[in-house]
């Protein structure tokens, strides 16, 4: 576990305080959810639309760019 | 021979997960946004190695993982002279790329081992039991627990977490906090 023993924050060996635990969780998830919420960019939309019409067309070279 | 339109649909709607995890991993959103393109183009060009009825989530994390795993890697190789800072050279500098409020929280997971930090944001955001988190990264579910909970550990000292009034660096954070408990 981590050797800096910052006084007072240092998890006890049992674990974290279950609050604290939520609290990390929250914050985790809300940071992510932050972008789930933007939704699809068009640069994503139009490379599906593109990829898909490309199918069948010889494979793109294995490593892009 | 064209992937079936549901498939497209099913894909594109995992694309906001497939963004917020790998603007997770990277902390960089260009990067993850490159990460995000490799993805998508080697699950297209490889769908047919997809188990229809698996879940589709799974499988382009799976890749995504994979990507961001080689690069990593490589550039390791690169910078392994500046030892010791090459942790600071691969993560982006979260001021550039993360929104304020998340910056100490960015900061603290930029910090953790790499295997540490993708187990918790797999278990701890992406919603994926520790089975799926385990398939993903392709390793015991024992050991998925405990990097998430050594992952949760170091956060807390990084954080300085106290306790549960200490967390969140600003109001932006704790309103979206209390948005989501009033959930």
């Amino acid at each position: 576990m981590s050797s800096q023993a910052i006084a007072g924050a240092k998890p006890k060996s049992g674990g974290l305080d279950r609050q604290v635990q939520a609290k990390i969780g929250q914050q985790l998830r809300a940071m992510y959810d932050e972008v789930v919420d933007q939704g699809v960019p068009d640069r994503f939309a139009e490379l599906l639309k593109k990829l898909d019409s490309a199918q069948g067309a010889p494979k793109t070279e294995e490593e892009p760019r | 021979m064209k992937t079936d339109p549901a498939t497209m649909q099913i894909i594109m709607a995992i694309v906001p997960k497939l963004r917020a995890f790998a603007i997770s991993l990277s902390g960089n959103v260009d990067r993850a946004d490159d990460l995000v393109q490799e993805t998508l183009m080697r699950a297209i060009a490889n769908i047919d190695s997809f188990e229809p009825g698996t879940n589709m989530q799974a499988w382009l994390f799976t890749i995504l993982r994979n990507r961001f795993r080689s690069e990593y890697r490589k550039r390791r190789r690169e910078v392994e002279d500046a030892d010791g800072h090459y942790t600071e050279s691969l993560v982006a500098q979260p001021e550039q790329s993360a929104k304020l409020e998340y910056k100490e929280l960015r900061v603290a997971l930029d910090k953790l081992p790499s295997d540490q930090r993708e187990a918790l944001i797999l278990v701890g955001a992406s919603g994926f039991s520790y089975e799926e988190a385990a398939a993903i990264c392709g390793c015991a579910v024992g050991t998925i627990k405990s990097r998430v909970n050594r992952a949760r550990n170091r956060l807390a000292t990084e954080l300085d977490v106290k306790s549960a009034e200490d967390f969140g660096p600003d109001r932006n954070t704790r309103a979206v906090i209390a948005a989501n408990e009033r959930r």
